[in-house]
């Protein structure tokens, strides 16, 4: 095996290279680090004058941990014994007596990142793509090769506290700012910063003085309780244990590294094997099952033009363009455009920062009143209000004008293919490209497809959404296709929770206590009662559900949700106002009552063969929706939880509450 | 006469004219040339890409915007392979890039060119002056603190006073006139009045709002954006309830206190951009083109940097009697309003028996105009004079007009200051 290698010049430099066999890009693997301890040990006896270590990968340095190990560990020994040899392995190249120096070219995450730390010197590559992290919190875990002793200590308290439990990635120049890496340099000049740093060594960098202050052993206490009510915010201690961890870590441990390396390898060895963590790992691989779907050779992209500027249609157009490809963006009038060019310019600026990347996603979005760029475009979206008969007139016009071979796609998020496709020249053309809002932060597409869809459209449609780096889920077309029918039961089992008298805070905090990240009622004045209503009607007609009488009600009084300033809640500057006291005065039952309808809405969904198997229904409602994740999705949790646990929960419920809570037929199955 | 390829005009777009409203406006020069053309090649068959070369007239390019017909190439995504470039040649700088196409195109050296002119007026800059720049120099040079000190206190106000960019880009450096006041000299020349140049100024208001509601324009200007959710659809600086007793009352602006020139009745500082898809027989017929008509032929002519306003009238005449064409063979005629009182004097000057023989060689008066065959849309006086746009703008116009009136011939022709004049002979398509 040779995933290492080592060579030395002319200096005395002794260039260790690493270059995983049979892969793209750099992982670490239980092999690949006993390699790695036996280099060296070969580097301990040559004495070189400055050692640096190296990807031969143009993909990048090392991308972190090979997590399909993790799968099979078999307990917390077999992970500790991985975790403590990692570690030994970086604490002797830590230990060379000559200057260390990492060379990153690219991304450097995770384990990447921590044998990059234990190098005495950093040089990083000033490239968008390069990309430095520790973000295993993500994945349900923390560093483990030492990296939350040697971040903290190169560059303090605060600004590693913030990579490690937000999991975050700094750019080269922002690391270089927080002291993660000594020099940054465009690629020309990349070798001959390394060699500068490995032969004219300067003194190790440290944390500022303040920062170090802030891990002295009496005001730990008072830093760690504070950072642990920012983690508090945003995840629950038993949802989510890594970054507590991490904090307990830190403040239990920071004075004696020997210590809080050992801890450091107990602690992850127990939270990989745990529940968490192995949810959140599968969620992980279904990441990259749904990336499979889509296979960008399959679509040559160029041009997309999108007709409807609203909300959805507006910012999918600036969504593509932020991804490099000429978008035509189409509406009745200027007004109506001008609103989502701002949005587009505001998006910009957030995610590209640099004025000139702003200024040429601007240039690629191009308004486009008269619509004609249809005729150029490669991919044509549909995003106009849910009407079919206004919808079935535009393709009219539209088919015609489309190049031919360009896919034709409508973003409808409750109206089936057949009824759009009828009086098309090619009906199996259609296919649906349904995004979630908002666009630039849900990652889900749901690619809609009926039997009869062109396999080709399909392909094509699955490949649009990874050109866009979405995550393509192929749905079948049937009312709510998946994320929306699996939703609307929830919601709507809220709002009659609702309606029987239950404060809405309750209901809210009840969701969030699932590990939900915003709660059901919160989420239909999101989405907009006009929008849920319209909705729950289809979902009536198909499935008899109960459209509650208040929704109606409150969207006949023009109480549209947060859009409008009222709905459910009142809200100010944005924001819901509650009564936080009126939060816990829940029935005991009201946890299962909003968990339950979903929960029988995906068996049902699967059973009737929506998406392919269980797997992408998970995957679909943990993207569509960010149902909680660490839970591993909605069949997932009902298999942990038992599926004769969670049926006898239903019957109890359905004698209760009535009929809507009888279990579906598909749980024989599950 | 060596047989040349004829040059099509495929289509044209152009910005609404902005009116400059004392501070910097809304866009860059390249912003506006970017907002004209992207709806063009959106709504074209052909990629941006196929472009041979990108040619723009700017007669003031903001520091930023060094050979803005690059940078303008680039921003349309045309690639790194498609080269741009920068011509400029004051108030015809866009007509020059029409003519430079155009020979690269007759010659066969391209084939597919996009060309046109952008001015951003509100943002011509403001410069510190000559004391100003060599206190600043000095200031670098000192060597120790006191003389820091010494120079510091040496600081008056005259220091601060700016250049204003665009003042002196309005007048002329050899004979020391404003560009107001040459049209002062023509006006006088020709006995134009105040109240000749008030009523044309309205007729051109009433002519752009008649032009804008009967959708005469819908093909021509395109929307522009603003990041900050803003949109312009037309025009701004028409104003519809112009009128000859409201422009009775302005004072004169260039020669103060007794003379005939006044803002309203001169063409306004604005900010925008035009831009024309030019293409030969070969490319029309590679890419199935539809066309709108072609340029026959360009003609420039100089005379007094004095008399500058009456440019447009040497440059037709040389340009007709090239093609041994007489007034009646031209249906439609652009001439830009830079004045109201030198549009009018131009057209004296062709219908003065004199002037036709003794300064452009003619057996007898060329004859006036009719107005029903000129800037029957309204011109710059309404519109704007984006210095380095105008001449694509009055060539693609004069094109919309002889579609809509089914004509053969235009001319289109700009005065310039410093004394020239730049025509164009354009052919509908049969």
């Amino acid at each position: 095996m040779s995933d290492w290698n080592i060579t030395q010049d002319s200096d005395g430099i002794a260039w260790l290279g690493f270059d995983k066999e049979g892969v793209s890009t750099n992982v670490l693997s239980g092999a690949v680090m006993r390699e790695l301890g036996e280099r060296v040990t070969e580097l301990e006896q040559m004495k070189p004058k400055a050692v640096i270590v190296h990807s031969k990968k143009s993909s990048g340095f090392i991308a972190g941990a090979d997590i399909t190990e993790f799968v099979d560990l078999k307990g917390p020994e077999d992970a500790l014994a991985l975790i403590r040899g990692g570690q030994q392995v970086l604490e002797r190249l830590e230990r060379l007596p000559c200057p260390t120096v990492a060379m990153i070219n690219g991304f450097a995450l995770g384990g990447g990142l921590e044998l990059a730390l234990a190098c005495r010197y950093r040089v990083a590559l000033d490239d968008p793509k390069t990309q430095l992290g520790l973000p295993e919190v993500k994945l349900g875990i923390h560093p483990g090769f030492g990296g939350t002793v040697r971040s903290i200590r190169l560059v303090g308290v605060l600004p590693a506290m913030d990579m490690m439990l937000t999991g975050r990635g700094l750019r080269a120049r922002a690391a270089k700012k927080i002291g993660l890496v000594d020099s940054v340099v465009p690629e020309r000049h990349l070798e001959r910063a390394a060699r500068k740093l490995a032969l004219h060594p300067p003194p190790v960098k440290r944390a500022p003085r303040w920062q170090q202050w802030l891990s002295n052993r009496l005001v730990r206490g008072i830093v760690a309780g504070q950072l642990e009510k920012q983690v508090a915010r945003k995840a629950k201690r038993r949802h989510y244990p890594a970054p507590y961890a991490i904090i307990e870590l830190w403040k239990d441990h920071y004075d004696d590294p020997a210590r809080m390396y050992a801890q450091e390898a107990e602690s992850i060895a127990a939270l990989m094997t745990g529940t968490t963590a192995q949810n959140l790992v599968r969620v992980f691989m279904l990441q990259d099952r749904l990336k499979s779907l889509g296979r960008k050779s399959k679509l040559d992209l160029k041009h997309v033009h999108v007709i409807g500027a609203g909300v959805m249609g507006g910012d999918i157009a600036a969504w593509c363009a932020l991804r490099g490809y000429n978008v035509t963006l189409q509406d009745r009038e200027p007004k109506y455009v001008a609103p989502a060019i701002k949005r587009a310019a505001k998006l910009y600026h957030g995610k590209l920062k640099d004025p000139r990347l702003v200024q040429a996603a601007m240039d690629r979005l191009v308004p486009d009143v008269e619509g004609r760029g249809a005729a150029q475009a490669d991919v044509v979206i549909e995003a106009i209000y849910e009407n079919a008969d206004a919808k079935r007139a535009l393709y009219e016009t539209l088919e015609p004008r489309m190049k031919a071979g360009a896919l034709l796609a409508t973003n409808t998020s409750s109206i089936r293919l057949e009824e759009l496709s009828r009086d098309l020249a090619e009906p199996n053309r259609l296919v649906g490209l349904h995004f979630f809002n908002p666009v630039a932060k849900m990652p889900l597409l749901e690619v809609v497809h009926t039997d009869d869809t062109d396999p080709r459209a399909l392909e094509q449609a699955l490949a649009f959404g990874r050109h866009i780096d979405r995550l393509p889920l192929p749905a079948k077309s049937s009312p709510g296709f998946l994320v929306n029918r699996i939703l609307m039961p929830y919601m709507m089992e809220a709002m009659l929770i609702a309606g029987e008298g239950v404060p809405l805070e309750a209901i809210d905090r009840a969701a969030l206590d699932f590990g939900m990240p915003m709660g059901p009622v919160e989420l239909a004045d999101t989405v907009g009662l006009d929008v849920a209503l319209s909705v729950s009607k289809v979902f009536a007609d198909s499935f008899g559900m109960q459209v509650p009488p208040r929704l109606k009600q409150m969207v006949d009084d023009g109480h549209l949700g947060r859009k409008s300033g009222r709905g459910f809640y009142t809200y100010k500057d944005g924001k819901p106002v509650r009564d936080k006291s009126r939060a816990d005065a829940a029935p005991s039952d009201l946890g299962d009552r909003l968990i339950m309808p979903l929960l029988n809405e995906a068996v049902a969904c699967l059973h009737e063969g929506v998406v392919a198997d269980a797997d992408l229904v998970d995957a679909g409602v943990i993207f569509g929706t960010g149902f909680a994740p660490f839970t591993g999705g909605p069949i997932q949790y009902a298999r942990a939880r038992g599926k004769d646990a969670v049926v006898a929960t239903m019957r109890a419920l359905a004698e209760k509450h009535g009929e809507r809570f009888t279990p579906h037929d598909g749980w024989e199955a599950i | 006469m060596t047989e040349f390829e004829p040059v099509f005009v495929v289509d044209g777009t152009r910005t609404p004219f902005l009116k400059a409203r004392g501070r910097p406006g809304p866009f860059s020069a390249s912003d506006l040339a970017v907002g004209a053309g992207r709806p063009l090649l959106a709504r074209n068959p052909v990629a941006p890409s196929k472009l041979d070369e990108v040619i723009f007239g700017c007669a003031m390019p903001s520091p930023d915007e060094a050979n803005i017909g690059r940078i303008i190439a680039l921003r349309l995504g045309c690639g790194f392979a498609v080269p741009g470039w920068t011509v400029m040649r004051n108030c015809a700088s866009a007509l020059q890039a029409l003519d430079s196409a155009r020979v690269n195109i007759m010659t066969g050296r391209s084939d597919l060119v996009l060309a046109g002119g952008t001015e951003a007026m509100s943002r011509a800059p403001v410069l510190y002056g000559r004391d100003m720049v060599n206190w600043m120099a000095d200031m670098q040079q000192a060597k120790s603190p006191a003389q820091r000190a010494r120079l510091f206190f040496n600081l008056r106000p005259k220091h601060f006073s700016p250049v204003i960019g665009l003042l002196r880009g309005l007048t002329d450096p050899i004979v020391g006139l404003s560009m107001g006041q040459t049209a002062e000299i023509i006006a006088h020349r020709f006995g134009i009045t105040r109240e000749d140049m008030d009523a044309y100024a309205v007729r051109s208001h009433q002519r752009l709002a008649a032009a804008i509601d009967a959708g005469y324009l819908a093909e021509e200007v395109v929307t522009v954006y603003g990041t900050d959710g803003s949109y312009h659809e037309h025009d701004d600086g028409l104003r519809r309830d112009s009128s000859e007793e409201k422009l009775a009352t302005l004072k004169p602006f260039f020669d103060r206190d007794v003379g005939l020139v006044t803002a309203a009745n001169s063409s306004q500082v604005t900010d925008g951009a035009a831009v024309l898809l030019l293409a030969s027989r070969k490319a029309v017929d590679e890419h199935a083109l539809p066309t709108l008509g072609r340029i026959v032929d360009c003609e420039w002519a100089a005379i007094d940097p004095a008399q500058m306003g009456l440019g447009p009238v040497h440059a037709i005449a040389q340009l007709l009697q090239r093609h041994a064409l007489g007034r009646d063979d031209i249906d439609y005629f652009e001439i830009n309003e830079a004045f109201a009182g030198q549009v009018l004097a131009c057209n004296a000057a062709l219908a003065d028996d004199e002037y036709c023989r003794n300064e452009l060689g003619m057996d007898g008066a060329f004859g006036a105009i009719d107005e029903s065959k000129l800037n029957v849309d309204g011109g710059a006086v309404a519109i704007g004079h984006p210095v380095g746009a105008s001449g694509a703008r009055i060539a693609l116009h004069a094109l919309n007009v002889l579609k809509r009136t089914g004509g053969r011939y235009a001319v289109a022709t700009l005065c310039i200051g410093g004394g020239q004049g730049g025509a164009m002979l354009l052919e509908a398509k049969k």
